[in-house]
């Protein structure tokens, strides 16, 4: 096992060398460069400037540029400067996965803990009304891309008030309580994250139900109805038990995508997660905080999949050879 | 998905059902978005300045008299006084809608213009859809941007898959170091999640850029991304069908590994990734619509349905003037919905072994 993991964890660094790569490559293609972009701008201090000159070689070759930002990046976890935000990019970053984070938590809690159910109850009443409306939401729900379900949402919150549209906080709520702060966010949280969540929910609740129909043909089920139990105690102690398995495995799969997932939805309700940093960076042209936070997307999806391997290891230990 | 028997040939004309009805829907929506100019009776950047945020306006048969009109007409409106951006109708002044009208001039392809409409009002102005925030026609506004919105996702799905099926055929038939850097690159640009490494190859580009080059770029950003999942697959099923008889017997004969390739072993990968594409194409149109609502896709005054949801994205547009977001929206819709639809009807008919997807299990 920890030679599967060491194993895994050295082929992540050429991704992530070849990722820092591409997208240095992609920002020195943009034209001018941050020197002369940022030097007639009275709000960045000339300290500023020099300390980015002088730390990350913004006067030497692009090479040098590159070698010095991976040097900066591994050893001191600098990645240099935002100017638009006038702090050190990892202060930005860190700020906006967390939020990313707690989104795509609050989505990805939506999703299985609806999908799960729902396609359980498909599964169990299958071919009947319940299951052909399940059914028939699932393959419209597919179709609802989340920047229309998004703003579809924002309209409905703007016009009942019922709930904030936009953010992630009232204004002063830094004078509230921390039980009224957790209200607050979680008010604001609660459109986007359905947003997030309902995207994937579909797709979910249909392996759910395929997962359950295939348990309940085993034969273990038919002996267990044999011996006369009754059919809650057969879906729910034997059938429902086996059928999560694989979607255990299947949401480690998903853990990659947790930080990409919700990038439009944050735009839309202005939340302010990395996807939305890095827009307004890449707007504002804000070039060192666009690498770090398509780097950081890079790490995050990266070790989400490490995890998902993980997972899939300790389920099928014959994978840990492949 | 995997290996597929030789010579199966396409059925691509067996569609049933729904999938039929959601193919002539897509065919509708194709060809209306190619006589955009006609068939829109006003120009895509002709402003209106007395008609800011004008509702959409209703069509009658019947006037307040009781009679019935030959032809379905509007009101003229005017601004109501005293309220800001609200029109009242002058139900003295029906205006019939008439067909082949008298317009603005266009070009519907090089060297055919006109300035006949399909329909239109003869003096003033009919906004079935209603207008926006310049007082530009919704209606016209929404054919003229599925000219973008509809074609870039075809544009960019071509280039992607012929990218990803040569690449993944080059890769899977020779091998080797060919095939290893390939990969690795693939793998690369599939470790960077979406729409950041949509935002870093935007970030290679000025911030604003006109119209046509906007159009290439962002088919250009689409077909990047896309190709490397294909062409990952379509490896597998080349390294797959190499060691089959077919093709063994093939290069015995003597044929070049580009015959090899071209004609014995990408036609066994061609039903594959025709439903393949069917169901990519909803992606790259949303591609499309992601980065012009975000302001790096199609640029204003150009029209495409992303950056008319962006136009829809204020609250003070959400709360009072809300068609701007229902027509952009429900044309995406419908559009991703046929395409949905097409797909599954494809690799229903494509796909004999494949249960049909409300029989799954």
């Amino acid at each position: 096992m920890r030679a599967f993991l060491i194993r895994r964890l050295l082929q992540a660094i050429p991704i992530l060398l070849g990722v820092t790569a591409l997208t240095f490559l992609l920002l020195q293609l943009a034209p001018g460069d941050v020197l002369s972009q940022f030097s007639q701008n009275p709000t960045i201090a000339a300290e500023t400037l020099d300390s980015m000159r002088h730390r990350f070689g913004l006067d030497r070759p692009w090479y040098v540029q590159y070698l010095l930002y991976l040097r900066n990046v591994a050893l001191r976890l600098d990645f240099g400067e935002s100017f638009t935000r006038h702090q050190p990019v990892f202060a930005v970053i860190r700020e906006g996965l967390g939020n990313t984070l707690l989104l795509s938590g609050a989505a990805a809690l939506i999703t299985w803990g609806l999908a799960i159910p729902l396609g359980a109850w498909a599964a169990a009443r299958r071919g009947r009304r319940v299951d052909r409306l399940l059914t028939a939401l699932a393959s419209v729900g597919l179709a609802v891309p989340e920047l229309l379900s998004g703003l579809l949402l924002l309209l409905i919150a703007a016009r009942t008030g019922w709930f904030p549209v936009g953010g992630m906080h009232e204004a002063g709520w830094e004078r509230l309580g921390w039980w009224a702060r957790g209200v607050d966010v979680l008010r604001h949280l609660a459109l986007p994250a359905l947003v997030v969540g309902l995207v994937p929910l579909a797709a979910r609740m249909r392996q759910m139900r395929a997962q359950l129909l295939d348990t309940l043909h085993q034969d273990y089920i038919t002996a267990a109805r044999a011996r006369g139990l009754s059919e809650t105690r057969v879906l729910f102690r034997h059938a429902l038990r086996n059928a999560l398995n694989p979607m255990i495995t299947l949401f480690g799969l998903t853990l990659g995508a947790l930080v990409s997932g919700s990038f439009v939805a944050e735009v839309v309700f202005s939340w302010p997660g990395l996807g939305r940093i890095t827009m307004e960076a890449l707007l504002a042209e804000d070039r060192y905080l666009v690498m770090g936070a398509v780097l950081m997307s890079t790490v995050v999806l990266t070790a989400g999949n490490l995890v998902a391997d993980l997972l899939l290891a300790v389920a099928e230990p014959r994978l840990r050879d492949g | 998905m995997g290996e597929r028997a030789p010579g199966r040939g396409g059925r691509i004309g067996s569609l049933r059902g729904v999938a039929r009805v959601a193919a002539a829907v897509l065919g509708i929506l194709y060809g209306v978005a190619a006589l955009a100019p006609l068939v829109a009776p006003y120009g895509e950047a002709s402003l209106d300045r007395a008609r800011f945020y004008h509702p959409p306006q209703r069509l009658h048969w019947v006037d307040d008299a009781g009679h019935l009109h030959p032809r379905p007409f509007v009101y003229a409106t005017r601004l109501a006084p005293g309220a800001e951006w609200r029109y009242v109708e002058d139900h003295s002044r029906p205006m019939p809608l008439l067909t082949w009208v008298r317009g603005e001039r266009y070009t519907l392809v090089r060297g055919v213009s006109s300035d006949r409409h399909l329909f239109g009002v003869a003096d003033g102005r009919a906004n079935l859809l209603g207008t926006d925030p310049l007082g530009r026609d919704v209606l016209s506004r929404l054919l003229y941007g599925a000219r973008v919105s509809l074609t870039v996702g075809l544009v960019g799905i071509a280039i992607s898959f012929s990218l990803g099926l040569a690449l993944g055929a080059l890769a899977g038939y020779v091998g080797g170091w060919v095939d290893a850097a390939l990969m690795r690159f693939s793998e690369l640009l599939l470790s960077v999640p979406g729409l950041y490494l949509v935002i870093a190859l935007r970030s290679a580009l000025p911030a604003s850029l006109p119209p046509s080059r906007a159009y290439l770029t962002v088919v250009a950003i689409l077909a990047v991304i896309g190709w490397a999942a294909l062409a990952r697959v379509v490896r597998g099923m080349v390294k797959g069908l190499r060691r089959s008889d077919f093709v063994i017997a093939a290069e015995a004969m003597g044929a070049s590994p580009v015959r090899v390739i071209a004609r014995h072993i990408l036609p066994n990968t061609l039903s594959f990734v025709i439903v393949a594409a069917t169901i990519a194409v909803p992606g790259y149109i949303l591609g499309e619509v992601v980065l012009s609502f975000l302001g790096v896709g199609v640029q204003e005054p150009a029209a495409s349905w992303g950056n008319m949801l962006e136009q829809a994205r204020s609250l003070r547009v959400l709360t009072s003037f809300p068609w701007l977001l229902a027509a952009p929206a429900a044309a995406i819709f419908v559009t991703v919905m046929a395409f949905n639809l097409v797909g599954d009807g494809l690799r229903d008919a494509l796909d004999p072994r494949g249960v049909p997807e409300g029989e799954a299990r």
